[in-house]
């Protein structure tokens, strides 16, 4: 197995920035939108966005929450990993709202799919888009792509993209771990 | 924390480590917040089928649980003994066997005989929730009530709690003894001499008979119904007199300096156990119970249904 830096710091930082203008370009001021970020993982994501949206692009009273999709998921039970929750925040409607589900890595596009059964219950928004950090091309189960993207990348199964944030792992990087060469 | 539960069926709090009940704890949490959703259902459970059978008439516990499967998605086959075949003479393992053969895959058992929920995994192959036992153990009111606790005082060590009444009839104060003693709680049961089981105390607990004594020592209280379907016999006088001396009111509060949290499993006998201003007060947690309830329950299934594997699954 081969490890090498798909993004580090510097490129994450740019993407970042990106994903800040496009959000802009396509929503002003998101006023009516709410960013999402899928737990646990997605929620790293979305902090940094929205600071960035803060604090360089002076965007104020953003609508953010966090999604747990575990009771969700339809790999209950066939899945021999265990798979515990974590905590919904959803504290505003989303009646009528613009909302972009927000995940680090998308993969088999199952996590996905149950976010959008899952985001059901809060209501009808007016539409749902993705925005992912990390694109895993050809490995998905069902018809679902980003809309914001940062990198796409080729990874067959039993590779493995490791997303870090320095919250919790010192600092931003990323990197895929090769079964085979 | 380990994110599977030790055991495959909930016969007994005394099962249960405490992982598996911080576990049930944390699970029941996110739960709570489903239960709040403007769409209150996930969809985790279709592809099960659970048969609550009720040998014993339940309100609470009853539509509780069925919430619960609703609430997870499972299908539910409901079963009371009034007006099944246990009438002609059919044994309660054939019923569950009968049950079990069109393929359920979790029974719910309430049953008036001490044992029952642990008899029938004796001889049965499936998933079992106890859901009280004569006066043996009633664990999901037990998981309740310490959760409910819990969400008023955190952490429950060294915390003091009193449980009230008909000690001696009470599933409920068994299996509360058991799971609060697991997390480090003061007990002390306090009730009329006659309705406290003998030796009690070797299961960790003190024992009172003053109930203003028991209320200015303890953090909370759970009062208990006097099950007088359960007595063949007279254990007190009369319900005024019981009232006067173990019933939970405006007079006996005034004598306290203390702020107490009261907790009732439910039925109340408002009256006798506790009055109506006090139960409706807003120390009282009864309506927190019965919510926490619906959680608890989804918890403990969707944890052991864990553990049913899928045919052909990888």
């Amino acid at each position: 197995m081969s490890k090498r830096v798909l993004l580090s710091e510097n490129k994450i930082d740019i993407i970042l920035n990106r994903f800040c203008c496009q959000l802009i370009e396509n929503h002003r001021d998101l006023s009516n939108t709410a960013l999402i970020g899928l737990q646990p993982r997605g929620v790293y994501l979305l902090n940094k966005i929205v600071s960035l949206l803060e604090e360089n692009f002076k965007i104020k009273k953003i609508k953010k929450g966090k999604l747990d999709t575990t009771f969700f998921r339809d790999d209950f039970r066939r899945s021999n990993k265990p798979i515990s929750a974590s905590s919904t925040e959803i504290d505003f409607s989303i009646e009528g709202k613009s909302i972009v589900l927000i995940d680090d890595v998308l993969y088999t596009g199952r996590t996905i799919r149950s976010a959008l059964t899952a985001i059901d219950s809060y209501g009808r928004p007016k539409s749902i888009e993705l925005l992912v950090l990390i694109d895993r091309r050809f490995s998905r189960h069902l018809p679902i792509q980003p809309d914001y993207l940062g990198v796409q990348v080729d990874a067959i199964d039993g590779d493995r993209v490791k997303v870090l944030w320095n919250e919790t792992d010192l600092k931003d990087i990323v990197y895929i771990e090769k079964k085979y060469e | 924390m380990n994110k599977a539960l030790s055991v495959n069926s909930l016969l007994s709090i005394n099962d249960l480590n405490i992982n598996d009940l911080n576990l049930i704890y944390k699970t029941a949490t996110y739960f709570k917040e489903i239960i709040n959703r403007p769409i209150k259902k996930v969809p985790t459970l279709r592809d099960i089928t659970i048969a609550n059978l009720f040998f014993e008439n339940s309100t609470r516990t009853k539509i509780s649980f069925e919430l619960a499967e609703k609430r997870l998605s499972s299908d539910i086959i409901n079963f009371s003994a009034q007006y099944s075949s246990l009438n002609k003479g059919e044994s309660l393992i054939d019923t569950v066997n009968n049950i079990l053969a069109m393929k359920v895959d979790i029974i719910v058992l309430r049953h008036p005989s001490p044992g029952a929920a642990f008899f029938l995994s004796k001889n049965i192959n499936s998933i079992i929730i106890n859901a009280g036992d004569g006066s043996h153990e009633h664990p999901t009111q037990a998981l309740l009530d310490s959760f409910s606790l819990m969400e008023k005082f955190g952490d429950l060590k060294n915390k003091n709690i009193a449980i009230v009444g008909d000690i001696l009839h009470s599933r409920v104060a068994l299996s509360n003894i058991y799971v609060l003693k697991k997390m480090g709680v003061n007990i002390r049961v306090c009730g009329p001499k006659t309705l406290i089981p003998r030796n009690i105390e070797s299961l960790g607990v003190d024992i009172s008979y003053d109930l203003i004594d028991t209320l200015k020592w303890c953090d909370a209280v759970n009062m208990l119904r006097v099950q007088n379907e359960r007595m063949n016999l007279k254990f007190f006088p009369s319900n005024r007199e019981y009232s006067q001396m173990y019933g939970l009111n405006n007079d006996v509060m005034k004598k306290l300096n203390n702020e107490i949290i009261i907790l009732h499993p439910g039925p109340i006998n408002r009256g006798v156990e506790i009055s109506s201003e006090i139960a409706d007060s807003d120390q009282a947690i009864i309506l927190d119970q019965v919510e926490n309830g619906v959680a608890i329950r989804m918890a403990v299934i969707y944890l052991l249904a864990k553990n049913i594997k899928i045919k052909n699954a990888d």
